[in-house]
């Protein structure tokens, strides 16, 4: 049995004699020793913004879509989808452990393109999962179980929040390669491929796919090429985060290109997929994890891994967001409209980001701001420092650092 | 050569795997008593007729979007649901200090709560506290719990298989010797996969074991509802170790009693001593989610929550659940019926003594392979059926096979 450590144990019960199993019973709580955590980074900021009253408050902290009266927008092909469904009357049976086969499919097909071979020789797996957070969290399951040769995750430096924790919490250590350049606001190329032609055989290496998050700041396609042949070269397991794909540029198949790119080049990669901005479905978390195997026998093998590993967290996945997601993807009419929109919602941040410039200079900058129009996606690294963000008692401009 | 060269091919989940089988049977007589879902007397799916009425308000509804739920999940859901658990009334609800977190089903309620005492509960590394897990339990206790990192999870005594009935001295006596501070996982009600609950009188002796040996009562609660057809009845266990100054955890499910299986509808309801001990470990969990799902789903939350807070929907639900539980306990009644008329050996009483969705037939495995083999009735190794599987045209099917199959095989 575990024993507390007496001296906390004592801070907080007062006098107490501790004897072994004389546990005070009742009068204290099984809490006491319990910190209380921090409040998330991120969402840390929504909760200021939400507290702040200055009507000309803005929040360019969330990562969440918003139209240009601000708020947030349901796109006709996800209303048009829902009340198709609902038309259906479906039954509201358990999914399949992996989730809708109708949506595993088409998720799949939208990364890797309808014509790849990869899918052609049913050489990968596909499960659903619970946004992109649950897809990276089975992944991290996933390599933590099965990729003994290799322990460390290499991120770029920066990379989203959240991944740290996710892929630390699944056993795995985390290691960084250089990627965004302060200097330039840009991406540091030389330093990316120097850090990664370092790491050792068998490490993992994640990259994001289009509109890297924080910095908006993404690798040319001749900059994809040279780190594909590096990190093969490194005998590197490649992990593929594309939580944005359409939203970055406007266009999917784009967006996507590194990813093809990678399996074109024989790296046989790990994918997660998140629909919750470029289909605007956030809150019924829609995602996909793709493992690129040798084979399709082991393809077959590596999904009844995902399955053991997904069932005692969750079971099944929700329904309701999945399928949306397929019946968009799946019916000609609903997706030629979801590419309209997705691309309407990439050129209004791109719009944004050019207005934002010249307004700026408008404003009498003197500054160089060309790496707010060069970055890509919804997030953009001004420059600014910390201490520009947070309150003032002229507004509230609540950013990242 | 490939990374994933290892790795084996993993056996499928047991009952998954059974109405995967079943679906293959070509045979027009099949029945399917497998996996735990209700079924119509026309063996359909059942949408509850409130889950339709409110699906239908949420599809109209154009200010409703799709927005990011908080971390815990949808405020008025997790309230509510709480509120089904502990009663309206609950007095440790009005001193604020039950708080909850919405997660994906029951198995993501146990999930959270599972990572949050690892880490928490008896000092900050629970790998080697003890969980108990009745003996026989949800086969998914055990990786839930395992998987959350806990190294020692032992099986309490349950099931008496002789008499088919509650091994209450046996589950006391492990409860007695059970090391300080160990984990219980307990079935509020209509114990599955036995259907065997603990009367009222013997929980009262369970909760005073559990507080004199300081345990930590651990609620999964799965069919609130349908046991009885009363939901405050089926709560009762829950409500009873509350007011006796249990901290405890209750993994609440609206899989079932809701019909919501594929949304994914669940509610960890967190019960401490004090709000601000509430408040730490909530916070806490918030951690733990947020590295495993970030947020949770919205709408089977949204659905529960209108149902729940408005007094009609609410009423109709009531009414919904109480058809599904009535169903099963005619079911039941005439299964037994049925089985002492042909003269089946053996006794059957435990069939409409045993409640809920499940009733431990007592069928060894020989038996069951029979079933499964010659009569096309799919039912789990362990004997264990589904009580909605049965429809009056099946019934007297089924009960003609468990006869032929307990008279020929032993």
């Amino acid at each position: 049995m575990a024993l507390l450590k007496t001296t906390k144990f004592l801070s907080s019960v007062g006098s107490f004699t501790p004897s072994l199993g004389a546990l005070p019973i009742r009068a204290s709580s099984w809490w006491s020793e319990v910190q209380m955590g921090p409040p998330d980074p991120i969402l840390g900021v929504t909760e200021a913004f939400k507290r702040d009253t200055n009507p000309q408050k803005m929040n360019l902290g969330v990562g969440a879509y918003r139209d240009d009266n601000g708020k947030p927008y349901v796109l006709t092909c996800v209303r048009k989808a829902e009340a198709l469904i609902a038309s259906k009357m479906l039954d509201k049976e358990y999914l399949p452990i992996g989730g809708l086969g109708d949506f595993t499919k088409a998720c799949a097909e939208l990364a890797l393109g309808p014509d790849s071979e990869v899918l052609k020789s049913k050489r990968s797996i596909t499960v659903q999962t619970i946004s992109g957070t649950g897809s990276l969290r089975i992944g991290g399951n996933y390599l933590s179980r099965f990729h003994l040769v290799g322990k460390d995750v290499y991120l770029p430096k920066p990379s989203w929040g959240n991944h740290t924790p996710i892929f630390r919490d699944a056993g795995m250590q985390l290691k960084a390669y250089r990627y965004y350049d302060p200097a330039t606001c840009g991406f540091d190329f030389a330093g990316a491929l120097d850090d990664i032609s370092k790491i050792p055989e068998n490490g993992v290496i994640m990259l994001h796919a289009c509109a890297h998050n924080p910095t908006g700041v993404d690798p040319k396609p001749e900059q994809w090429k040279e780190l594909s042949a590096v990190i093969k070269k490194r005998k590197l397991l490649v992990f593929f985060d594309m939580a944005y794909q359409g939203f970055a540029s406007g266009d999917i198949d784009r967006d996507a290109w590194a990813v093809r790119h990678f399996i074109d080049q024989g790296h046989n990669i790990l994918l997660s997929q998140s629909f919750a901005k470029n289909m605007g479905l956030y809150g019924e978390r829609v995602g996909g994890f793709t493992i690129v195997c040798a084979d399709a026998d082991e393809a077959k093998r590596v999904e009844s891994q995902l399955k053991i590993l997904i069932r005692p967290i969750y079971s099944n996945p929700p329904m309701n967001g999945a399928r949306i997601a397929s019946t968009i993807l799946t019916s000609p009419d609903l997706h030629s409209i979801w590419l309209k929109e997705v691309k309407d919602m990439a050129d209004r941040i791109i719009k944004m980001r050019e207005m934002l410039v010249a307004n700026l200079k408008k404003e009498g900058t003197t500054h160089n701001w060309q790496h707010v129009i060069d970055q890509i996606g919804m997030f953009c690294f001004t420059g600014l420092k910390p201490e520009a963000g947070g309150t003032s008692d002229k507004g509230v401009l609540c950013l990242h650092d | 050569m490939s990374i994933f060269g290892e790795v084996p091919l993993a056996a499928p989940v047991a009952v998954f795997k059974l109405t995967a089988d079943f679906r293959e049977d070509q045979s027009p007589n099949k029945v399917n008593l497998g996996v735990g879902a209700y079924r119509t007397d026309e063996c359909q799916p059942w949408v509850l007729p409130v889950v339709k009425k409110v699906e239908k308000i949420i599809v109209e509804d154009h200010s409703l979007n799709h927005e990011y739920l908080p971390i815990l999940g949808l405020p008025e859901f997790r309230s509510s649901a709480s509120k089904i658990a502990l009663g309206a009334d609950s007095p440790a609800i009005s001193e604020n200090r039950v708080g909850a977190v919405q997660c994906l089903g029951g198995t993501g309620a146990l999930k959270i709560g599972a990572e949050f005492l690892r880490r928490w509960y008896n000092g900050i590394d629970n790998t080697k506290t003890p969980v108990y897990v009745s003996a026989p339990t949800w086969e998914n206790h055990n990786a839930v719990f395992s998987n959350a990192g806990f190294e020692d999870i032992r099986p309490y005594k349950y099931w008496d298989g002789e008499k088919r009935g509650l091994d209450l001295a046996g589950l006391l006596d492990d409860l007695e010797s059970a090391p300080e501070h160990s984990i219980f996982v307990l079935h509020a009600c209509a114990h599955n996969p036995t259907g065997t609950d603990p009367t009222q009188d013997q929980w009262k002796q369970i909760a005073d074991i559990m507080k004199r040996k300081n345990l930590f009562a651990f609620f999964d609660s799965a069919y609130q509802g349908f046991a009885s057809g009363n939901l405050d009845q089926d709560a009762w266990a829950i409500r009873y170790f509350v007011s006796h100054g249990f901290e405890l955890f209750c993994a609440q499910s609206f899989s079932k009693n809701f019909g919501l299986y594929n949304e994914r509808v669940g509610n960890l309801t967190v019960v401490a001593k004090d709000q601000d001990k509430l408040n730490h470990v909530l916070s806490q969990m918030e951690k733990i989610v947020r590295i495993t799902w970030s947020n949770p789903p919205s709408q089977g939350a949204r659905l529960v929550a209108i149902t729940l807070n408005s007094p009609e929907l609410f009423a109709e639900w009531k009414d919904n659940v109480k058809t599904m539980a009535d169903r099963v306990l005619l079911m039941r009644a005439q299964l037994k019926e049925k089985l002492k008329s042909l003269g089946t050996p053996g006794t059957w009483e435990h069939i409409t003594e045993q409640i809920g969705m499940f009733s431990f037939t007592g069928l060894n495995p020989k038996q069951v392979e029979y079933m499964i083999k010659e009569k096309h009735i799919f039912l789990m190794a362990s004997g264990r059926i589904n009580m909605c599987g049965l429809t009056s045209k099946n019934i007297d099917y089924v009960a003609e096979s468990i006869h032929e199959t307990v008279t020929r095989i032993q």
